[in-house]
């Protein structure tokens, strides 16, 4: 079968090779573009959040390109993320388009239905239940190295002489990745990938502001959806720190659940968790970040995106009492890249002065 | 004995006699904050954070009226009622989850919230418990808040059984309690129901029939006349005959939840679908009307599940209305006048 999933970040690199060894034909997702945004849009319903948009336009792109399967995630709510897929099925039958999507389910709330969907992939790929074990571990061990690498490249980039050699260097560490084809493999190239973004040549005398990411997990993950904005943070001489990675996610939620500790920080303002999405969790970074002496955080959240309104609304509050400055980005269709470049830098600009300003307070405070 | 507040929105249309009889029973005044209007919706909009959609905006507006007041605000925290939805994760939108935080955070000068946790899908008698957490609040013993409780869920009940009489929730509680003072707004004057005019059903079949349309949505947006632009009051002039969600049984409406590939994942929107969905297969329904706010976030999947699903029940015709702050009576009156104009005309065509 051609089948296809939705494109997030780098990910795709790890499911690519997924499909591919289940025994499918892989349609690759193209990264979204302005043309699936605006697929997207005339399809979707008018107040469905940016995501949902996106995938919309992905799903119509993948569909014209042959696929006949889509594979994407469900959800226990309450974001509305988890009926995406109910959705896109409905919308995509009135459309009159021959696709399936089979959302897996997080195995914590359905096992058996689960394991039933994985079945199915598996059955119509015709591969063995030994050979489908194997091919989800290479994959975790991808989606893992991936996220490693990126980290990494966030950390670098801030400090590196040449405009732009990190980003390069990254799509070279990831090629490696994309090469690999077992267990071994991966691990060998992730190490090389680490090496090669070690070698770019670096400042290191400079002494970068640090900026935590936090937000609704489609726009943090997926760069074209948030218009790059690590790779701009971190030209501007802005060294990010993301609070959300895929592989991090999936192993917080499907398999064990970790965020207890994360609620207990957000109870004194959030006396509910979880709260759908990231909710609970962007007040609770907040003040993580905060007590890890960063100096600010950027919030980033599709239009109308609920738990992420209701952490807005009580953000002021942390960012006053914890005295850390806090910009939301409520990202939409009609968001311009101008515009958050724009905003950016005059936050920049902010933290820069806050940091002027301490430090010569603590440097009178020695001379006293 | 000290003066509690009730906001008069969201939840208030469905739990308001509950909690009238609770809190009275353990000797309490209630004071209600008035029906919207202006001046609450635009203290409300200058108070929330501005993404949020309209009915939290009012709500926000309803507690800033209270605040200065009353000694409380009664606004506990709606998590789950029942134990129901695909992996029973029922629950409310998220919104509704933090809104004592939202309302604490951003009003200024609130007195305290009485925002106990209403989280009852393990276990239905959880209620008690949970009236004693707020008895204990307002100093009451637990036998005190107990003995209350059983009174107000008796209430509560005689209050859904006039529902299902087709009894419109303004209407039932201004039944249920009669000296309370006449607040309601007065576009909803002249509503007629067809029960309370004792017709017989020969009289009813000489009269010429009225046009009968569902309206389904969430309780605070059909309900409150100055938000929707008083599309109630609207309809009953043009003698339509209203029906909404709530006044199906709850066994009618999880009847319709084996229709959907998956349950949403919120109480008032899983009754507004299964609502919409009973009401389309219905022969009698003429019509159906989905009333919506903008940028309401279960909404968008309600919305264009409804609409789809209208067009696969043999195309029953469907509006679906959107509110926000700007909505004025003028805009709902030309849409619902064309939309009746429309069903009229598809019945003499056939």
């Amino acid at each position: 079968m051609k089948v296809s999933f939705p494109h997030m970040g780098y990910s795709y690199l790890a499911f690519k090779w997924m499909v591919e060894h289940a025994g499918h034909e892989c349609i690759i997702p193209p990264e979204p573009s302005k043309r699936t945004l605006d697929l997207g849009v005339r399809h979707s319903p008018e107040f469905a959040c940016i995501p949902f948009k996106i995938l919309m336009g992905t799903y119509l792109e993948v569909v014209e390109m042959g696929a006949e399967m889509i594979i994407t995630s469900g959800s226990n709510g309450p974001c509305r993320a988890g009926l995406y897929w109910v959705m896109h099925q409905y919308l995509l039958e009135e459309l009159g388009k021959p696709v399936k999507v089979v959302a897996l389910e997080p195995p914590l709330c359905d096992l058996p239905d689960f394991i039933r969907k994985l079945r199915m992939i598996r059955k119509t790929g015709g591969i063995s239940m030994k050979q489908m074990v194997w091919v989800l571990q290479v994959t975790w061990e991808k989606v893992k190295a991936i996220d490693e690498i990126e980290k990494r490249s966030h950390e670098i980039r801030p400090y590196e002489t040449g405009r732009g050699d990190t980003t390069r260097a990254l799509w070279q560490a990831l090629e490696f990745i994309d090469m690999a084809n077992n267990i071994q493999d991966v691990k060998d190239a992730h190490r090389e990938g680490l090496k090669i973004l070690e070698a770019v040549s670096q400042d290191n005398t400079r002494n970068p502001l640090k900026v935590g990411i936090i937000g609704e997990i489609y726009v943090v993950l997926e760069p074209s959806a948030n218009h790059y904005i690590q790779i701009m943070l971190g030209e501007m001489g802005v060294q990010t720190d993301r609070s959300i990675y895929l592989s991090g996610y999936a192993k917080n939620t499907t398999i064990i659940d970790l965020e207890g500790d994360l609620y207990a920080v957000a109870r004194p303002y959030l006396n509910e968790a979880p709260i759908g999405g990231h909710g609970a969790n962007s007040i609770a970074e907040t003040i993580l970040y905060a007590r890890h002496g960063f100096d600010g955080v950027v919030q980033l959240a599709p239009f109308s995106c609920i738990p992420e309104i209701v952490a807005k609304s009580i953000l002021p509050s942390v960012s006053r009492d914890h005295n850390i400055p806090v910009l939301t980005l409520f990202i939409d269709e009609q968001t311009g890249k101008a515009g958050v470049q724009t905003r950016l830098e005059a936050f920049v600009d902010l933290m820069e002065r806050r940091r002027e300003v301490n430090q010569s307070k603590s440097a009178r405070r020695l001379v006293i | 004995m000290s003066k509690i507040g009730v906001p008069r929105t969201l939840a208030y249309f469905i739990y308001y006699p509950l909690w009238k009889t609770f809190l009275e029973e353990l000797g309490q005044e209630v004071i209600v904050s008035p029906p919207t209007s202006r001046e609450i919706l635009d203290q409300g909009v200058k108070d929330a954070v501005n993404d949020a959609c309209i009915p939290i905006k009012v709500y926000h507006g309803h507690a800033a009226w209270l605040r200065d007041k009353v000694d409380y605000i009664f606004s506990p925290r709606l998590v789950s009622v029942r134990l129901f939805g695909d992996f029973g994760t029922e629950t409310f939108c998220p919104k509704f989850l933090g809104l004592p935080d939202m309302v604490r955070l951003t009003v200024d000068k609130l007195p305290p919230l009485i925002d106990t946790r209403i989280g009852i899908k393990k276990d239905p008698r959880e209620i008690f418990n949970i009236a004693a957490e707020m008895g204990g609040i307002l100093g009451k013993t637990e036998a005190d808040s107990n003995r209350a409780c059983r009174k107000a869920l008796a209430v509560h009940k005689k209050y859904q059984k006039l529902l299902a009489q087709q009894v419109l929730p303004p209407d039932a509680i201004a039944q249920l309690f009669p000296d309370e003072p006449e607040t309601n707004n007065k576009t909803r004057k002249g509503v007629v129901h067809r029960h309370q005019d004792a017709l017989t059903a020969q009289q009813l079949a000489d009269e010429e029939p009225g046009l009968n349309i569902a309206v389904v949505g969430y309780p605070y947006a059909i309900y409150d006349d100055y938000i929707n632009g008083g599309i109630l009051g609207l309809l009953s002039k043009e003698k339509v005959q209203v029906y909404t969600q709530d006044m199906l049984s709850d066994k009618v409406l999880n009847r319709q939840a084996r229709h959907l590939p998956k349950s949403t994942f919120w109480y008032f929107s899983n009754r507004a679908v299964y609502g919409g969905l009973h009401f389309m297969k219905q022969k009698r329904i003429d019509g159906i009307i989905h009333v919506t706010a903008f940028a309401c976030g279960p909404d968008s999947v309600v919305d264009r599940l409804l609409e789809i699903e209208a067009h696969r029940h043999n195309s029953k015709p469907y509006l679906s209305i959107t509110i926000d702050e700007h909505t004025g009576e003028a805009g709902i009156r030309t849409r619902v006048e064309a939309f009746i104009d429309m069903l009229n005309y598809r019945r003499n065509k056939k």
